[in-house]
């Protein structure tokens, strides 16, 4: 099987490595790249803890081949404190207790980063739905929602 | 010493790793070398095992090494029961724990027949194709019941019936009790499987180091110093030799406290090949290869008097231990134990069989057969009130204990082999404040009203208790090292329950420092390695006051050095903000960074009788575990047009004895009701006659999402635990416990007019729908239901209401 | 879960993933979104010898308006462009509101439009909107192109009316007529998910409240996606009462309806929902109708 030569801008950072076609992105995060803040929870598109930022939006790196991301911008967790301090939506997390195994959380953050950039005044639905779009088996939901209410009345304010 | 931290909300110490991406989970360690495992698996329930070739696949390129039972040799042997079971008279118990690698023989789907190891993970997959296996299909014991039919299959060739267990656990004499009842409930619950559910599969790294004489391994278990001692044990090393690191675990809900066949077999591999091998569970592989829980079939009885007074629980249940029985009888004895609840119960009869089928393996999952109890008796209760007229609050108030009946001996034993005693308890308050926190005075005006708009919304509430708790025992180490930075050392691993926080919490108060600053080591063999795990919602009771414990005794060091060199009475000196110093003279005094190097001086002499360092190591045993306790109430609302379920709101008011943390408590209760909601309507294992399981994927397993979670009220009750110095009592299962039970109650209360009664959990839409066109014809001719505009007589609601 | 290798090309022009598309035959499979085929690979059960890649062909990833008001849409754009869009808002609300309920918005990020509707999912909501809008599908081969009707296209489950070597390239959704209502209602076990049974509805009434059009499309209650012809029939022409309602609903459920059974519903169970979200859709497709002859 042929490999490919793909160059990716990960958090900023330019990337080039050769892969094999069916590498899927998520593993070509952690594995290649080492950055292994994005988890991998199902592989079939469901769970959400492997998300992470295509030019700005959220998807599932586990449904896309690392080819695919060939020329694109990508965003993952690791990206998101600048110098040591953690964004403003990582601080509300910890604020709000949205988090307690911390697996699911790196994609959580990710869709939320981006939700909140395109709705900066969301409504309690909207958050809801959202979140919705992952799986958290301890949380029970109720502080992630709180969290990024608590995100979107911070940068408000 | 006040107690500043203790009780706080404080934020916790682990989440900037966590949320930075930085947090080291299994999947994660990376080593030079590294190879990657595969398991080839059965595909069918039962099979013989006629032949199997892996010529191709140790040909194929890429791969380093294939392995089968035969390579195993004599590390191929049955691994032990986890926990043996208690000491009951007349307890019949056969254990049959799986192989490494099955060798003649499979007992369920997904049970692992080779391994494959690879380059790369794609690798080994395209390998596992390779394979020569020839199964011979057996027939299968699938269903619970049927499994002990006698011409059913035996799952077990050697055992005469699937019967894996028999348990008679008695108290009083229930049919003495039974004759003098003004009534007699008698219903069958069935509680069918689920999974544990946690985002993080399971994994485990291991690389043999043979310059280094190490063997260390990565593994997401809960009980990582057992698995250190096994793997020493296996491989003829010394304790100190094998290094078993839990690192951040992503949420463990029981099924990893299971020490695994893929446990023994990556170390083997790595000491094999010399390589480090890593090997991470898929989401299908963990439909089958990780344990689950919940299916069980209860016959049960409840002898009442006219006002409602229990007289009498009988209690005859079948539980699905799947292929296996591993891990003892802890879950059956689990829900035996906590049918009782928080109630009165002079006279119980509980029986029970474990049965093997051609099913994955059965083992705890968080509530760990509690769960069944609850539903039993709760259900009981509900029918009992409904055919004596009796208010259910007001049922439930009646049996109560009395706060001053405890301790309670229930005169049966418990998992730990201990009798079932609970230690302390306060229930009515925390009744009459769920009751209040929903309302529940103003809830048939409400739903009147609702029905009379064509809405069908019903309120459950239920009692539990949960013991929790349990030994043997737990350590720690706290060390006050010379840069000033507190550090505690812990055997229990954590699966996010802010280990990283309360311990620190615990710690920081008696050290009089910010709990910032203390930095907690959990789940590393190398850091400390005397312990058990985290199971049976034990952590803060019995690691969190080993850390009590272990920071008193550095307390006691730090006075006592501290009155040595400044030439003062221990009585004059006081601790705070890190500092040592004479009362009324804060500039007196040293810093614990100071002391700490002046406790461990380069030259001269420690003084006889004292050791150097700001360190101490302690323990903590409960006699016994401490029994936690709560009511859940909940309004929902069902569209008998649909059968979908809404729930609206949620309230729990719990009690688990003094809180160290309320933020991470009230945490804890939300996830367990997020599962226990998904017990009750969403999640259900569907296992065809073949054994095979048409739902192992997250699309059609169905997690609960945030669209399906209420909002959760919760309130905390202390009642402290007589058992342990700090008074705590275990969180981690209650909110999953009492969810199907509270659930139940309210459909039906919501679809009164119509009386349906639900004995079965999950209730999916379908299972509803199934009630619904049971009673649908006879409904539809009383008016009793209808679409929006089309609702029931509100007279006859009015009736029904609670 | 790692899939199975493929070659894998990425070309840019359509004239090449159909030059690709022929020449690989039926061991090629083209990847839009990926959205239902990277799952099916990490399961490795599809394993096409070679992946034709779509998303760099950007001639298939346009959304305008005709001069008559209809909707072109290629094929690659994205479902969640196409759910915000105020062209697709404008002509075919229907279409934007039944995306809504097409999994997550990470899923529809990167999903595409004609990927979903190639899929041919009896499950999939987008079917039976296409089948309601009476939407037209361009296909294109290396022999040339045809025009599809919605009405022909799906004709068995994961089966549409491509032949080999031909490509989904555009959708054409006709614009709402004047005084059309819709609605889309679905019931699914969880947010998100495939529907247990879903309902599109578009319907028009003239000014004195009579019923000029009645369209209903169904979601998981047949082999593939379905119409309901004879529930319409009891509509069209006649006052849309609560009782016509009712029985349209009933008549779409019982003859117009052959739900499958599963693990999540039986076909009784759906044959209920579809009863009862017919009457919803109606219900609630009539009202916005209606909303248009106001004063």
């Amino acid at each position: 099987m042929s490999l490919i030569r793909i160059r990716v801008r990960v958090n900023g950072e330019e990337h080039e490595r050769e892969v094999e076609p069916r590498l899927l992105l998520s593993d070509f995060l952690r594995h290649d790249l080492g950055l292994t803040g994005t988890h991998v929870g199902c592989e079939h598109g469901v769970c959400g803890a492997c998300t992470m930022l295509v030019d700005g939006d959220p998807i599932r790196s586990c449904l896309l081949f690392a080819v695919q991301a060939d020329g694109r911008e990508l965003a993952t967790v690791e990206g998101l404190a600048e110098d040591g301090d953690l964004h403003p939506v990582q601080r509300a997390f910890q604020e709000a207790h949205g988090l307690q195994c911390g697996f699911c959380t790196p994609g959580i953050l990710m869709t939320v980063v981006a939700f909140l950039r395109e709705q900066p005044t969301p409504t309690p639905d909207q958050i809801r739905d959202v979140v919705s779009g992952h799986l958290c088996r301890c949380t029970g939901y109720q502080n992630i929602l709180e969290a990024v209410r608590l995100a979107a009345e911070q940068a408000a304010s | 010493m006040s107690a500043r931290w203790f009780g706080a909300p404080v934020p916790r110490n682990e989440d900037p790793r966590l949320l930075a991406g930085q947090a080291l989970f299994v999947d994660d360690v990376q080593l030079p070398g590294l190879l990657h495992a595969a398991f080839v698996r059965s595909d069918l329930a039962h099979a013989r095992i006629r032949s199997l070739d892996l010529s191709a696949v140790r040909a194929h390129p890429g791969v380093v090494g294939a392995y089968s039972a035969e390579d195993l040799g004599d590390l191929c042997i049955a691994g032990p029961v986890l926990v043996p079971p208690p000491p009951i008279e007349r307890l019949e118990f056969h254990a049959r724990t799986p192989l490494p690698l099955a060798r003649d023989r499979v007992r369920h789907v997904g049970e692992a027949i080779a391994v494959i190891v690879a380059e790369s993970r794609y690798i080994a997959e395209d390998a596992a194709e390779a394979v020569e296996l020839e199964l011979e299909p057996l027939e299968p014991a699938v269903e619970l019941e049927g499994a002990l039919a006698p011409d059913a299959p035996l799952v077990h060739e050697d055992l005469t019936s699937n019967l894996a267990a028999h348990v008679i656990q008695e108290k009083g004499d229930y049919h003495t009790a039974r004759e003098g009842a003004d009534r007699v409930i008698r219903r069958r619950f069935r509680y069918d499987r689920g999974v544990s559910g946690a985002l993080e599969n399971r994994g485990i790294v291991a690389w043999w180091d043979p310059h280094d004489g190490r063997l260390s391994v990565w593994d997401t278990t809960q009980a990582p110093i057992p698995v250190r001692n096994a793997l020493a044990a296996t491989f003829g090393l010394s304790e100190s030799q094998v290094r078993v690191i839990a690192p951040f675990i992503g949420g463990g809900f029981g099924p990893k406290i299971m020490f695994y066949g893929e446990e023994i077999i990556l170390p083997w591999i790595s000491l094999r090949l010399g390589r480090p091998v890593k090997w991470i569970e898929d989401r299908y592989e963990s439909f089958f290869a990780t344990t689950q829980e919940r299916e069980q079939i209860h016959d049960a009885e409840l002898a009442v008097a006219a006002d409602g007074t229990i007289l009498g629980v009988y209690d005859d249940f079948l539980h699905d231990t799947g292929a296996y029985d591993p891990y003892g009888l802890t879950v059956p004895i689990n829900s035996q134990c906590t049918l009782l609840g928080p109630y009165r119960v002079p006279n119980y009869y509980s029986e029970f069989k474990v049965v093997f089928t051609n099913k994955p393996i059965v083992t705890p999952v968080r509530g760990a057969g509690r769960q069944h109890g609850v539903f039993v008796m709760e259900r009981l209760l509900d029918a009992a009130a409904q055919e004596l007229g009796i208010d259910r609050v007001e049922i439930r108030r009646r049996n109560y204990l009395d706060p001053d009946e405890f301790p309670h001996d229930h005169e049966i034993l418990y998992q730990d082999s201990a009798h079932l005693t609970y230690d302390s308890g306060n229930y009515a308050p925390a009744l009459e404040r769920a009751a209040t926190l929903i309302d529940y005075e103003a809830f048939p005006a409400e739903q009147r009203k609702a029905r009379e708009d064509g809405r069908y919304v019903g309120l459950g509430i239920v009692s539990y208790v949960e013991g929790t708790g349990i030994g043997p025992y737990e350590g720690a180490r706290v060390t006050v090292e010379p840069s000033g930075t507190v550090c505690v050392a812990t055997g229990v691993g954590t699966q996010g329950q802010g280990h990283f926080t309360v311990f620190a919490q615990v710690v920081a108060d008696q050290l009089g420092v910010d709990p910032a600053h203390v930095r907690v080591v959990t789940g590393d063999t190398m850091e400390f390695h005397w312990g058990t795990g985290t199971f049976a919602s034990r952590g803060a009771v019995v690691a969190g006051n080993a850390c009590h414990a272990a920071a008193q005794a550095v307390r006691e060091k730090i006075f006592t050095l501290a009155s040595h060199l400044l030439e003062v009475s221990e009585d004059d000196l006081e601790l705070a903000d890190g500092r040592v110093a004479v009362k009324g003279a804060p500039d007196h005094g040293f810093d614990l960074a100071d002391l700490a190097a002046r406790a461990n001086p380069l030259r001269g002499a420690v003084r006889p009788g004292t050791e150097p360092g700001l360190e101490a190591t302690s323990y903590f045993g409960p006699d016994r575990g401490s029994t936690a306790s709560g009511v859940h109430a909940l309004i929902l609302e069902v569209d008998p047009e649909t059968a979908l379920v809404k729930i609206l709101r949620y309230v729990v008011v719990h009690d688990c004895g003094v809180v160290i943390n309320p933020t991470i408590v009230e945490g804890q209760i939300h996830g367990g009701v997020a599962l226990g909601i998904g017990n009750a309507f969403y999640e259900q294992l569907h296992f065809d006659e073949s054994g095979q399981l048409s739902n192992a994927s997250f699309m059609d397993y169905l997690l609960p999402t945030a669209s399906e979670i209420p909002p959760i009220q919760t309130e905390h009750i202390e009642t402290p635990s007589p058992l342990n110095p700090l008074g705590v009592k275990g969180v981690g299962e209650a909110g999953a416990i009492p969810v199907a039970a509270a659930f139940a109650q309210a459909v039906e209360n919501a679809l009164a007019p119509l009386g349906i009664e639900v004995l079965e959990i999950p209730l999916s839409p379908q299972r509803l729908f199934d009630l619904l066109e049971r009673v649908g014809v006879e409904s539809r001719e009383l008016g009793g239901l209808g679409g929006p505009g089309r609702a029931g007589d509100p007279a006859k609601a009015a009736e029904d209401a609670p | 879960m790692k899939p199975p290798p493929f070659e894998y090309v990425a070309p840019s022009s359509l004239e090449e993933v159909l030059a690709q598309l022929e020449e690989g035959g039926f061991d090629a499979r083209p990847l839009a979104g990926g959205q239902s085929l990277i799952p099916m690979l990490n399961f490795r059960l599809a394993r096409p010898s070679i992946l034709i890649d779509l998303n760099g062909v950007e001639e298939l990833s346009f959304l305008r308006s005709s001069e008559d008001g209809s909707v072109r849409i290629g094929a690659m754009t994205r479902q969640r462009a196409v759910e915000r869009s105020a062209e697709v808002a404008r002509a075919a609300p229907l279409l934007a509101e039944a995306l809504g309920h097409v999994a997550h918005p990470q899923i529809r990020n990167r999903g595409t439009l004609g990927g979903s509707i190639a899929h041919a999912d009896p499950a999939s909501e987008l079917p039976a909107v296409m089948l309601v809008l009476q939407a037209r599908f361009r296909v294109a081969g290396v022999s040339g192109e045809r025009w599809i009707p919605a009405a022909e296209f799906f004709f068995g489950p994961f089966m549409a009316a491509l032949d080999p070597g031909e490509l989904l390239v555009e959708i054409e959704v006709p614009a709402r007529e004047h005084g059309e209502g819709w609605a889309f209602e679905e019931v699914a076990r969880r947010s998100g998910d495939y529907a247990l049974v879903g309902v599109a509805a578009q319907v028009r009434v003239d000014a004195d409240g009579v019923c000029q059009r009645a369209s209903l499309g169904y979601v998981n209650a047949a082999p593939t996606a379905s119409l309901a012809p004879t529930a319409s029939e009891i509509l069209v022409g006649e006052v849309p009462t609560s009782e016509r309602i009712a029985e349209a609903a009933r008549t779409a459920a019982g003859d117009d309806c052959d739900p499958p059974s599963d693990i999540h519903a039986s076909h009784v169970y759906r044959r209920r929902l579809a009863d009862v979200l017919t009457r919803r859709a109606l219900d609630r497709a009539f009202a916005r109708a209606a909303e248009v002859h106001e004063p």
